[in-house]
Formats: structure tokens, C-alpha cells, sequence
């Protein structure tokens, strides 16, 4: 990858991150992520891992993302007017960033991040190094894998579901105890 | 065919994971909260695909490959249950949802 090219990335990559913490409408927030991630799908292609970058682009970027849209959309939600939340959070959030920052830096910087390059060998990045990584190494995992998505399924169905008339009876009862309370 | 140093790699990674933290202590949003995570997740998966580029393994983009996986799960769940809040409680405010508060 060219170091202008790999500047520009990164450049793009911080800025469309800042937007997402940055701006008030979730839906422009949304957009942003969406650049940091083909950004980032642009980087993993650039250093030779192919299958898995287009997998970030059409995956993460697209089905993730248009889960993200589908919601915003569903909810309707609100542009924020004003900022939200205690300053006091905020500033100790910031301390806690900052000492993240220093103690990633000792990590990254040179003395210590020493790897020593030797080459991809043939075939680096392709769909048959993943598979036969996937389908030997990592097959246990993958299997499990395979439960988590089906557990997931089935939860998203099940929390997502319209409730039946006792459950929606009950529920009533409830927020009126809690009003009571309050 | 030049390589870009490890380190402004590690150095990107670290920044987006540190704007990611920032956006989810930050932000009330419980959305933009997610969007925060997912932000994390891939710093993370950034710094997998360079240290696996460097190392010349494939391991490192097995592992991105099961992150997606774990993130298009916690996406699927993860807005099922916003919706569910939404239809509750008609917010989407953290700051909101303090009933197992005291």
C-alpha cells in the first residue's frame, strides 16, 4: 500500500470517527460509521487479507449498517438539540481515554512493537489460506459459531415479537406499581 | 511494493478505539452508544490484520472473521432489545432507563 494512499485512509478513518461521536442526528452519525468501516475494508485489502476486507465492505458496512438505518428508521429518533448527559462523566470518561491513550502508546511505539517482516507466502489473503485455516485450526470454533447465530436468531425473534394481550395486561400493572412508587 | 510501518497501523487502531471509548462514555444515545462499540470492534480488528500481515498468518484474519460474526449477533440482539425499550418506554435515552437505579 503507498503511503499517501495509507495517509489519506487514515485520515478519513479518524475524521469519519469523530463523526459518529461528534454529531447530533444518529442518522448522520450512522453515515459516518459506514465511511470509517469501507475505510478500514480499504486497509485490510491493502495488506493482502482480500477475502476478509470485502467481507468487512459487504457484511459490516452493508448488512450491519442497514440493521442500524432499518431501527433509526423504525424509531424515528430525535435529533439531539442539546449536548446530553453529566459533565461529571464526561470528565472522568476524558481521564479514563487519556490514560487508555498512554498506555496503548507504550505498546504501539517502537521499543517494544518489534515484528519482524518475512514475506506473505503464496496465496496470503486468498479464500482457500482462510478456509483451510477456518476448517482445520479453527473448525470447533466455527461450529460454536454456527449455535451463537442460531441463538441470536432466536433471541432477536423473541425480544422483537408483539407481546400477548396478558403479558401487555401485566406490563400495565407494573409501570402503574412503579408510578405509585415514584 | 512498500509497507506501511506497523506502528502508524497500531497508532490508527489505538486512535479509532479511543474515539469509539470517547463516543460510548459520552454519548446518551443508546444507538449512537452501539455505533460507539462497533467503532471499537474495528480498531480491534484493524490491529488483527496488521500484526497478521506482518507476521505473514492467516490466524489474524480467522479471528476478524469470527469478530463479524459476534458483531452481526450483538447487532441482531442488541437492537431487538433497543426496540423493545423503545416500545416500553419510548425512549432512546440511557439516562432514561433508570428503573434498577436507586
Amino acid at each position: 500500500m503507498p503511503m499517501g494512499l495509507f495517509w489519506f485512509l487514515a485520515a478519513l478513518s479518524v475524521l469519519s470517527a469523530l463523526g459518529v461521536v461528534l454529531q447530533r442526528n444518529p442518522l448522520h452519525c450512522l453515515l459516518s460509521l459506514v465511511l470509517t468501516l469501507l475505510t478500514i475494508a480499504v486497509l485490510f485489502i491493502g495488506q493482502d487479507a482480500v477475502v476478509v476486507g470485502f467481507l468487512q465492505a459487504i457484511v459490516y458496512a452493508g448488512a450491519i449498517m442497514v440493521l442500524f438505518l432499518f431501527v433509526i428508521w423504525l424509531l424515528n429518533v430525535p435529533v439531539e438539540t442539546r449536548p446530553t448527559g453529566h459533565l461529571a462523566f464526561k470528565f472522568f470518561g476524558m481521564i479514563a481515554v487519556a490514560a487508555l491513550l498512554a498506555e496503548l502508546a507504550v505498546f504501539v511505539l517502537p521499543p517494544h512493537l518489534k515484528v519482524k517482516y518475512s514475506g506473505h507466502p503464496a496465496g496470503y489473503g486468498s479464500i482457500e489460506a482462510l478456509a483451510q485455516s477456518l476448517f482445520s485450526d479453527y473448525l470447533i470454533a466455527f461450529e460454536i459459531t454456527s449455535i451463537l447465530l442460531l441463538v441470536a436468531v432466536i433471541g432477536a425473534v423473541a425480544l422483537a415479537r408483539r407481546s400477548s394481550e396478558i403479558e401487555i395486561k401485566e406490563r400495565a400493572q407494573d409501570a402503574a406499581r412503579v408510578e405509585k412508587a415514584a | 511494493m512498500t509497507m506501511v510501518p506497523l506502528t502508524y497501523l497500531m497508532a490508527l487502531s489505538a486512535a479509532i478505539f479511543a474515539i469509539g471509548v470517547v463516543g460510548f462514555l459520552t454519548r446518551r444515545n443508546i444507538l449512537v452508544m452501539f455505533m460507539s462499540i462497533e467503532l471499537m470492534l474495528n480498531a480491534v480488528n484493524l490491529a488483527f490484520i496488521s500484526l497478521g500481515s506482518r507476521l505473514g498468518s492467516m490466524d489474524g484474519q480467522v479471528i476478524v472473521f469470527f469478530v463479524m460474526t459476534v458483531a452481526a449477533a450483538e447487532a441482531a440482539v442488541g437492537l431487538g432489545i433497543i426496540i423493545t425499550i423503545f416500545r416500553n418506554r419510548e425512549t432512546v435515552h440511557a439516562d432514561d432507563l433508570t428503573l434498577l437505579r436507586w
